[in-house]
């Protein structure tokens, strides 16, 4: 796998419902992170983007269940799924060290009656047993101060901070065992322009002295990762549908739901200010019961028969992959944004 | 939702915060989170509020929902004042101003299904099961939901953007006059989020909806907003209309809060060769 830091092949994660009828949130899902890269994964609400980060930072609880899947980093081959006996002491051994993941909202999963300097020091011992309360200090301290944060937020407990500094706590904290893979889940969604500059600084001097080898950045902010991430990865109903370098992307959307998502983006320029845009028409699909062929059909604006009848399979140019009809009969063709207004 | 609108005129600011000033006391001393701050909101503006995170935002608005008591200053309403009222007429109060906080992990009760949390919400405002039911479907649908996906799930079923907006549905049932938003958009992708700021666009301008909309994000404010303050350390440093302040800032602060917001193709990465 040279030039590759972690490739997941094949990864499906469904949660087991009542009903009996499962819910398959990430549906064989392909995923590459380059070595020194940061990946972005971009897509609706409730496509599936922080299930997959769930099921690769190999922490999957009930009702989730990891069924299919396999992840190579480094020199290991992990077999993703929950299902195998002894799964869980497997994965372990790969958490937080090898693969971590910030989880979108987790400060609410910290103990109001914790303070933060005691969940610095229980992280890193749950992982080296012997670490010394300055040594996980002394790191947590080091990174803060990479935040422009106040230390003295050591000695505050969770609900005393506000909503963006404890997102960069959570920073501090999922970054504190130097991960090969970084999952960051929403690190920004609350901070501040200045604020999140820094976490992204944080982020990228941490790869670049490889610290970290990779990152997998989850957010709905467009602007932000076409600023920090090198590819992109756009996902729509638990599956990708198109993935590719971050300014090709950008610049030369193929799937027309990419286009429509990246035309739905509000720039702080004067036109914003008296334009109006009108969104995706149509609901986000029930993924128990996804469309059928392309999962996009009943909200693409060129959806043609084939469309509803058989699912696209992957088109590659050059690094670029793309699943669609569309793309398949206009090969290098970008999906024209005006339709997006139309 | 339009018959149920209490049409009471009002002269001046619909919500004002006068002088407020919150102190919390930490270790060590004591942080001033909102420092003498005076702000109205007008009926049918919507008011965006931007500032560096732990500026005092999150702060100003429980204390405007009063959710949090203020350490001096007072809360107007309706030319009424509401700092200090208590039990009914606090009640009738939190349902004219409702508010969508800015975390949607923490704000939902686990134990309740979305459709529990939504009948809830209503509970004293006297509905028949049809009409309630058809108020369900239409605020769900503001925010591209529908009822059957969404009523029988219970909050750890849900992805954050699907919390985000259920939250800003249960707002927008109870009709209110007043919409304090805390980020209430930050966790939905771009088609969703504009999707949101059009509904409340047009529940401003074709019922008057008065809005406070705290967010990071420069783009949704330059599209919603009328007015717009700029907050850094618990005070106000600046305001105005939203063309004002943000294509022609006075502060230096603002200046610099503006001078780093990223756009989709301005802002590509400077890629290293090889
Ligand atoms: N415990 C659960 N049981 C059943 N369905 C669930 C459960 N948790 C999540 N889901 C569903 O799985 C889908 C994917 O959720 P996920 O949290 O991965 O979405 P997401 O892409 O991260 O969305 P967002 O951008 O809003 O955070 C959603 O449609 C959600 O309703
Ligand atoms: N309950 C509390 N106890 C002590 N300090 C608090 C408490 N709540 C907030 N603070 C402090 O008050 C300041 C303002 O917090 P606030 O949540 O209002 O900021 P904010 O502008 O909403 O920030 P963000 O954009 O990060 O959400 C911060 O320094 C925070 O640490
Ligand atoms: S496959 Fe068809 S429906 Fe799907 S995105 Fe492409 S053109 Fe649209
Ligand atoms: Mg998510
Ligand atoms: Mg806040």
């Amino acid at each position: 796998m040279s030039g590759v830091l972690m490739r997941a092949t094949n990864v499906t994660a469904v949660y087991a419902a009542d009903s009996g009828k499962d819910v398959p949130a990430v549906d064989n899902v392909t995923l590459e992170v380059p070595d020194g890269q940061i990946l972005g994964l971009a897509g609706e609400s409730g496509c599936g983007k922080s299930t997959l980060g769930n099921a690769l930072a190999m922490i999957a609880n009930p009702p989730l269940y990891v069924v299919a899947g396999k992840m190579e980093i480094g020199e290991e081959t992990i077999d993703l799924s929950t299902l195998a006996k002894g799964a869980n002491e497997v994965h372990r051994g790969y958490r937080g060290a090898t693969v971590s993941l910030l989880p979108q909202g987790a400060m609410n999963a910290v103990s109001p009656t914790l303070r933060i300097r005691n969940l610095v020091v229980d992280v890193m011992r749950a992982h080296k047993r012997d670490t010394t309360k300055e040594e996980a200090l002394d790191r947590a301290t080091d990174r803060l101060k990479m935040l422009e944060m106040p230390t003295r937020v050591l000695d505050q407990y969770a609900h005393q901070l506000s909503g963006g500094m404890k997102q960069r706590m959570v920073t501090v904290v999922s970054t504190l065992l130097n991960p090969q893979l970084l999952i960051a889940d929403e690190p920004t969604s609350a901070l501040d322009v200045s604020s999140q500059k820094a976490l992204i600084e944080m982020l990228l001097a941490m790869v670049e002295k490889k610290i970290m080898r990779g990152v997998i950045f989850i957010t709905h902010d467009l602007p932000v990762l076409s600023m920090v991430t090198d590819r992109l990865a756009i996902m729509y109903a638990g599956k990708i549908v198109e993935n590719g370098p971050t300014e090709e992307l950008v610049n030369n959307a193929r799937h027309p739901y990419t286009s429509a998502l990246l035309s739905s983006v509000l720039d702080p320029t004067e036109e914003t200010r008296t334009k109006h845009v009108l969104g995706i028409p149509g609901s986000p699909p029930n993924l128990g019961n996804p469309p059928s062929g392309c999962r996009f059909h009943p909200r693409c604006k060129f959806a043609m028969d084939e469309c509803s009848a058989t699912e696209p399979s992957f088109l590659y140019e050059r690094d670029h992959a793309v699943a669609c009809w569309w793309a398949n009969k206009h090969a290098f063709e970008t999906v024209p944004m005006e339709v997006n207004q139309a | 939702m339009s018959e149920q609108l209490d049409t009471t005129p009002t002269t001046g600011p619909v919500l004002s915060a006068v002088n407020v000033t919150k102190q919390f006391r930490v270790a060590g001393g004591h942080i001033t989170a909102v420092d003498d701050v005076s702000v109205d909101f007008h009926a049918g503006k919507v008011l965006a509020v931007v500032g560096e995170s732990g500026s005092g935002k999150s702060t100003l608005a429980r204390m405007l929902l009063r959710l949090m008591p203020v350490t001096s200053g007072q809360i107007m309403y309706q030319g009424k004042d509401v700092t200090h009222i208590k039990g009914g007429e606090l009640r009738k109060y939190w349902t004219d101003v409702q508010a969508v906080f800015q975390d949607p992990f923490s704000s939902f009760n686990q134990f309740f299904s979305v459709g529990h949390t939504l009948r809830r919400g209503m509970g004293r405002q006297h509905l028949s099961e049809e009409n309630l039911d058809q108020l369900i479907e239409t605020c769900l649908g503001y925010v591209g939901l529908k009822p059957a996906d969404a009523v029988h799930k219970y909050p750890h079923q849900l992805s954050g953007g699907q919390r985000q907006r259920v939250m800003i549905a249960r707002a927008l049932m109870m009709n209110p006059k007043v919409l304090l938003a805390d980020e209430a958009t930050s966790m939905l992708d771009a088609s969703l989020r504009v999707s949101a700021l059009n509904v409340l666009q047009d529940l401003r301008d074709n019922l008057g909806l008065t809005v406070l909309f705290i967010t990071h994000d420069i783009g949704q404010a330059c599209y919603l907003a009328d007015e717009v303050v700029v907050m850094e350390h618990g005070l106000i440093v600046e305001r105005g209309t939203t063309d004002a302040v943000i294509f022609d800032p006075k502060n230096d602060y603002t200046k610099r809060l503006l001078a780093d917001v990223p756009d989709l193709k301005g802002s590509l990465k400077v890629r290293k060769d090889g």
